[in-house]
Order: structure tokens, then sequence, then C-alpha cells
């Protein structure tokens, strides 16, 4: 065809593979069809834990009401959801749970991390809080905030809506699980302690051991 | 004004009873850590005291590491509409034990539970005593405690190995609910899995 490929080409950090499926006038309809359908029927599974949950009804509810961006259904079963909303922070003893929530859900999926504590830890910099989910699952859209405002909410919606539409079948890493490998952990542990690093005014706590 | 119960109180248990102090209205009474059960099973069932209801056991640790630990119970008397705060001293240097209170209110299950996990003080006669807000093979100490680091002793990716590799199900399952009573009577087995610290399912 003489085209790059657009999912592949800008990824240096990756090892490039030829994909077996080249971008055409047939897949980029399909493309086009398959994003159009999926971005505007995402079926959200919300994982609400704090605060952010509440601002979540209220996105859900009817002055926002998050049905006109196709998420109508709230689906509590992970088995029947696209995307699954962490609203709210996470405490270690939840960490296996949305994992297992997670790899429950079937693909295509996507995850929004909304709020400040599910993106970072937030103020809650201690013992018993993962410091951002994106330590546990994968994360596509961060909605800062404590609590984001529904418009918030929905703004991050829309980004990943408009994510979605970019996404194309000729990307080869795109449907991959990304599972908790041998290690225990789904990022390297260099990394987990990069992503929990300390902020703010908490860098004049010092861990003992 | 201290409680009018202060008088029977000293009367009943003598050198036991060691200080009585009234801080913002409320009497605070210290009591040994050996005569504790006794003074909280007459101050629940003694006619005119009648403790009948257990608000909260909770503990206090001071900045100052000399002081010694302090187990809190504070009780209220539905009927007479009175309250009054149990304190038990605990020297640091010595085991952190005191005894149960389980058979007197039921509702200290949980609450014994709750010091336990956070304090590391032991409740001789508990039914069931194990961690409840965090998981069973939690491995870094007794989070409230001063000499506990913030963030805790582990770096927060082993922190994060741990949890991923914890079992939701064990906190959750449907033994959970019947297990305190009915553990005498469960196979050796199942017994030596919950020792561990798993929880398993049900058959």
């Amino acid at each position: 065809m003489g085209l790059s490929n657009p999912a592949t080409e800008n990824r240096a950090d990756e090892v490039t593979t030829v994909s077996s499926i080249s971008p055409n006038w047939v897949t980029t309809r399909l493309d086009f069809l398959t994003n159009w359908a999926r971005a505007n029927s995402l079926w959200p599974m919300p994982f609400g834990t704090a605060c952010c949950a509440i601002e979540y009804m209220a996105t859900a509810a009817s002055r926002f009401d998050i049905a006109r961006f196709g998420m109508e259904r709230q689906s509590f079963s992970p088995r029947q959801a696209d995307v699954l909303i962490c609203a709210g922070r996470l405490p270690f003893k939840l960490a296996p749970v949305i994992r297992r929530i997670w790899d429950q859900m079937p693909q295509p999926k996507w995850s929004i991390s909304m709020g400040a504590c599910a993106s970072s830890g937030g103020i809650f910099d201690n013992y018993s809080m993962v410091q951002g989910i994106d330590t546990i699952i994968p994360v596509d859209v961060y909605v800062p905030g404590c609590p984001p405002r529904p418009e918030g909410l929905m703004y991050g919606i829309m980004l990943l809506q408009k994510k979605i539409k970019g996404e194309t079948i000729a990307d080869d890493m795109l449907r991959e699980e990304k599972l908790v490998g041998p290690s225990g952990l789904f990022l390297p542990a260099e990394r987990v302690d990069e992503l929990s690093e300390p902020f703010g005014n908490s860098v004049h706590q010092t861990r003992s051991a | 004004m201290t409680s009018p119960s202060i008088p029977g109180l000293r009367a009943e248990f003598g050198p036991a009873v060691e200080r009585v102090l009234v801080s913002c209205g409320d009497t605070i009474v210290y009591v040994t850590r050996d005569r504790s059960h006794d003074v909280l099973a007459w101050l629940k069932d003694a006619p005119g005291h009648q403790f009948n209801y257990l608000t909260d056991v909770t503990a206090v640790e001071y900045r100052d590491s000399e002081l010694p630990l302090e187990v809190v119970y504070q009780l209220r008397s539905l009927s007479r509409k009175a309250d009054i705060r149990v304190k038990v001293a605990l020297d640091k240097r010595a085991p952190l034990q005191v005894r149960s209170v389980v058979d007197l209110w039921r509702g200290a299950d949980w609450l014994e539970r709750e010091v336990y996990d956070l304090f590391g003080i032991t409740f001789t006669g508990h039914p069931d005593l194990r961690r409840i807000l965090m998981w069973e093979t939690y491995a870094e100490g007794y989070p409230l405690r001063k000499d506990f680091p913030l963030r805790g002793h582990f770096s927060r990716a082993e922190q994060t190995r741990q949890a991923l590799a914890a079992n939701p199900e064990a906190h959750y399952s449907l033994e959970e609910l019947s297990i305190a009573e009915a553990f005498d009577e469960l196979p050796p087995d199942m017994r030596q899995r919950l020792a561990r610290g798993e929880r398993g399912y049900l058959k």
C-alpha cells in the first residue's frame, strides 16, 4: 500500500511489528463503524468507593444525564461492562477486587480514573491506600478534581469517546490483556515505586525501612 | 462532678481503682489490668450502676514513649442515662494483654478486633481475635502505633504486590458469618487453612 500504519508509527518505546493487516479502505471504514458504535454505547461499570461516587451519581441522574452519551445502562456486572469508572480512593484491601473486576470485563474495555485519589492517591499518602489505580489496572482517562464536577467527568467521557474513535483494528497491541505477571505486579516494581512517589508537602515523611 | 458510681467502685475494689479524674464533665477511672474484667463486670451488673451498653472500646498511645498505652472502655447505662469511661494502662515493656469483655458485651467482639488490628493489643479470652480492617495476611505491623511510619514499612511495589496476592473472597465468604462459634467443629484441614490466613470456599 505504501502507507505507514498510524497506530504503530509513533511508538518509539515499543518494538515495531509489521501488522498483519495494513490499513486500507475496508479496515478504515470498518474501524469507523465499530468505533462509532462502541464510543456511543459505552456501558459503565461504576466502582464507587468514596465521594467521587456521589458526583458520579449526580452525573448519571437527570440534570446531567450520561445516558446522552450512550451510557444508559449502568452495568453492575463486569461481564456486560465496557468502561470501568473508578470513582474514589482505592485502599490496598480493594486492589485485588478491582483487579478481578477488570480481568472479568470482556474486551473491548476501557477505564476511567475519576478524581485525585484514584489517579494519584490524592491526600491519602499513607500505608493503606493505593497511590494511583494505574499501578493496579491500565487507565485510559484520568479525571482530575476532588471530587470532579459532573462536567469534569463528562469531559473525561468525551475524551474517552474521542480516543475510541481513533482506534484501529490494524493495531495488534490494542486488545492485548495486561495481566498481573509472575512478579505479582502488572507494572515493573520500579515503575510502581516511581508512580507512588510522594509529592507536595508529604515529601517530609520518611519511610523507616 | 465525678460519677456517683465512684464511691461504690472504691469500696468494692479498693486499690484496683488507681486514679479517678474528671475531664470535660466525663468521669475517667483508671483500673489495674488484673482487675479490669471484674471492674467492668461489676459496673455492668451491680444494682444501681447497670452500665449495660458498651459504647466503644478503643486504645490510645501517647507521643511520649514512656507513657503507657491505654485501653479505653466507654460505658453507658441506658436505663440511668449515665456515662463512665474506664481506662486500663498497659506498660509497653510488658506483653500488651488485657482480658476480653466479649463475655460481658457481645458488641465488644469487633471493637476488640479493631484494637487488636491497629494497636496489637491481645485480648485474652476473645473467641475470634484476628484482623478486621487490614487483611489477614497483612505483615507490616500495627498501623496506629506511634512507631509505625505513615506510609508503612514496605515499599509501594511490595505493598501493591502483597495486596494483589490477597484473596478477596477470603474476607467476605459465607464462612465468615459463622466461623467464630463453629471453629471447634471445623475439620482440621480447614482450621489449618484459617490459621494460615486463608478463608477458603464453602463446599
